[in-house]
């Protein structure tokens, strides 16, 4: 599989009174074409800075302090705010959390959605009409709702006409953050539902972010686990939900209680997550990690790839494995 | 069985609003029955307008009950004001948004402290009362907590803080409305085993609002499901999950992600949105995919399945 969006090293900085905030840190990944690409992590990881960094909505204070953004082999860091404006909704789009906020409540849908297909092709004149009525079967929205005001719909149905808008010029990649975290679980079930369905029919990629990670787990084909800013590992649906590696993958696949399987005590993780204009020296998640090691406190861990994906954690450097089989072998004997 | 500390029979709560030209009535709440004993936990689940937390509001007092009666260790609440006066000692509240509950202009010490000296639950010193609660909660070292402002803390901290100034009343029972849903989850599951712990220790009865299966599962000893202001199913927590028995049960049982189950039963969900606007009617006929015609003339009624649920459906009645 291609590389559609290559992310590499890419840092961003929020400059506030105390110091400089890193929110995300040398993080690195690559979505495929067709791939639907999962980042998971808890408030204030960096999951959304990571999607409005890519989709260059970023806002001052915050800015990119470094690294590249390349999608399908356009680097996106270095282009002027004209040419980025080109590539919205046609090649890179974004949905958001609450698509009450989204929608202009004094427009009509039509107008809305009309007005998104006629700024990137002007030529489409009348048809563009014919296209807001393609979107809006195409999201399973009843045509003559396209004359509504956003007040009239409810929320999940606000939530499928930003999707329809997302999807209007047929972007190669959709970025969805927090799509459905505002919605009850029968109308997020249909609209993830509709979601892979379409990515399925017209083969687009998606980042999609979410904390819902057994939500992510259902849809996702590969995850991307963030902590404190940075990329903690990154590795296949089946991997995670079989052998997740990270200690604070383990600890958040603890954290959800589950409706099936045995009834039992779950952990949660212990402490909170650290201040990020002074983060630990070593690794980010040492202070709250029940296996940290010596190096932990001292030396970042590298994001390495391997056999399993990606991980930074020292318990999987070459050292950290030699020294786990030895201690087996010392108890064995 | 032990006495019931909480006897809810019939509840029902009518919104009205009045505009100019005509009068408008919700019914937000009908038909609302249960019981809790000291050291039970029940969850109440449903989604955002089911009712639950009007419930919740009509326990505490905040809002009074249109009919139905709510009583206390066998006393009814209605036309009883000494109970109503003293209710506070005898039901708290934690709310869904720590960041909100806490006055940004008070300590942590006079936070919990207040309402302590408020209700005479104090005879003189009462800040190594307070130390004590904030103990009890786990926000140790204790000292270091008390004369902080609630901005130094995190939001599961804040929570934390909101359970020991509940404590601080030593109430019967505690009513916590979506305790977790503002929290990060690895946050929120301390909060939950911290709840689960107290209920064993304090042996109080915990009534728990929440729109999340799974959580209901982990903490509830029964679990009532809310549709449009009526219970429609209500058993044991962990039967009811595996066995669910009312329709709309089954379509958020399987709305719900959860990987780690096996591939569930495909349920054909219906497109059909919103409740049903007649009375005359099952309030879920609108969405089910099991509906008839009988479920369109007539509203169903609770009936006792073999399995012990209680279940408001026409399909087994």
């Amino acid at each position: 599989m291609s590389d559609l969006l290559q992310v590499r090293h890419l840092s961003i900085e929020y400059a506030s009174p105390r110091g400089i905030v890193k929110a995300v840190d040398d993080v690195t990944f690559s979505i495929g074409k067709g791939e639907i690409f999962g980042l998971a992590g808890e408030s204030g990881c960096g999951k959304s800075t990571t999607a409005f960094g890519i989709s260059r909505l970023l806002r001052h204070p915050a800015q990119i302090s470094g690294g590249s953004v390349v999608l399908d082999g356009q680097e996106l860091t270095t282009l002027s705010n004209d040419e980025f404006d080109k590539l919205r909704w046609s090649k890179i789009s974004i949905v958001l959390q609450s698509a009450m906020n989204n929608l202009n409540p004094v427009l009509k849908i039509s107008n809305q959605l009309i007005d998104a297909i006629l700024a990137h092709d002007p030529s489409m004149g009348k048809e563009a009409r014919q296209r807001a009525e393609q979107l809006m079967k195409l999201v399973d929205l009843p045509v003559d709702r396209l004359d509504s005001y956003p007040h009239e719909l409810s929320g999940g149905m606000r939530q499928r006409v930003v999707i329809a808008m997302a999807l209007a010029l047929r972007p190669s990649l959709v970025i969805m953050d927090e799509p459905t975290t505002a919605l009850d679980v029968v109308v997020q079930n249909g609209i993830i539902r509709k979601i892979v369905e379409l990515q399925k029919e017209f083969g687009f990629s998606i980042l999609f972010i979410t904390h819902d990670l057994p939500l992510m787990l259902e849809m996702c084909g590969r995850i991307g686990i963030m902590y404190a800013g940075k990329l903690v590992e990154v590795a296949s649906r089946e991997q995670i939900l079989q052998k997740p590696r990270h200690p604070y993958t383990q600890g958040l696949l603890n954290s959800f209680p589950s409706l099936s399987g045995p009834k039992q005590r779950l952990s949660g993780i212990p402490g909170h997550t650290p201040d990020l204009i002074r983060p630990p020296a070593g690794c980010r998640f040492c202070p709250r990690c029940s296996q940290a090691i010596q190096e932990c406190q001292t030396l970042p861990p590298p994001l390495v790839e391997d056999a399993g994906g990606q991980i930074a954690c020292h318990l999987y450097s070459e050292e950290g494995i030699a020294r786990e089989q030895a201690s087996a072998a010392c108890e064995r004997s | 069985m032990s006495k019931p500390l909480l006897h809810v029979n019939d509840l029902e709560k009518v919104f009205s609003s009045r505009t100019m030209f005509r009068k408008k009535q919700v019914r937000a709440v009908r038909d609302v029955s249960f019981t809790l004993e000291a050291g039970k936990v029940l969850a109440i689940v449903g989604e955002s307008g089911s009712g639950k937390s009007t419930i919740a509001r009509m326990l505490t007092n905040l809002i009074p009950a249109t009919s139905g009666d709510i009583a206390y260790n066998g006393q009814s609440l209605r036309d009883n004001r000494q109970l109503r006066k003293k209710l506070p000692t005898f039901v708290q509240m934690i709310f869904q948004d720590p960041f909100a509950a806490l006055n940004p202009h008070h300590t942590i010490g006079y936070i919990i402290g207040r309402p302590l000296q408020v209700h005479r639950m104090v005879q003189g010193n009462t800040r190594s009362r307070v130390l004590a609660l904030l103990r009890k909660v786990g926000l140790t070292p204790e000292e270091d907590f008390i004369d902080k402002y609630p901005y130094q803390l995190s939001g599961g901290q804040k929570q934390r803080v909101i359970i020991a100034k509940v404590l601080g009343l030593e109430p019967k029972v505690i009513i916590a409305d979506e305790p977790t849903s503002m929290l990060d989850v690895s946050i929120g599951i301390d909060i939950m085993n911290l709840l689960l712990d107290l209920k064993e220790k304090e042996n109080l009865a915990l009534l728990m609002i929440t729109h999340n299966l799974g959580s209901a599962r982990y903490m509830a000893d029964h679990i009532a499901v809310m549709y449009a202001g009526q219970v429609m199913e209500y058993g044991p927590a962990e039967e009811l999950i595996q066995n669910p028995q009312h329709p709309y049960t089954k379509l958020l049982l399987y709305s719900s992600p959860d990987p780690w189950r096996e591939q569930a039963d495909h349920f054909d969900l219906s497109d059909a949105q919103g409740q049903a606007v007649s009375e005359s009617c099952c309030s879920f006929q609108p969405r089910c995919p099991f509906a008839t015609d009988i479920c369109k003339t007539k509203p169903a009624a609770a009936v006792q399945t073999d399995s012990g649920h209680q279940v408001r459906c026409h399909l087994y009645a």
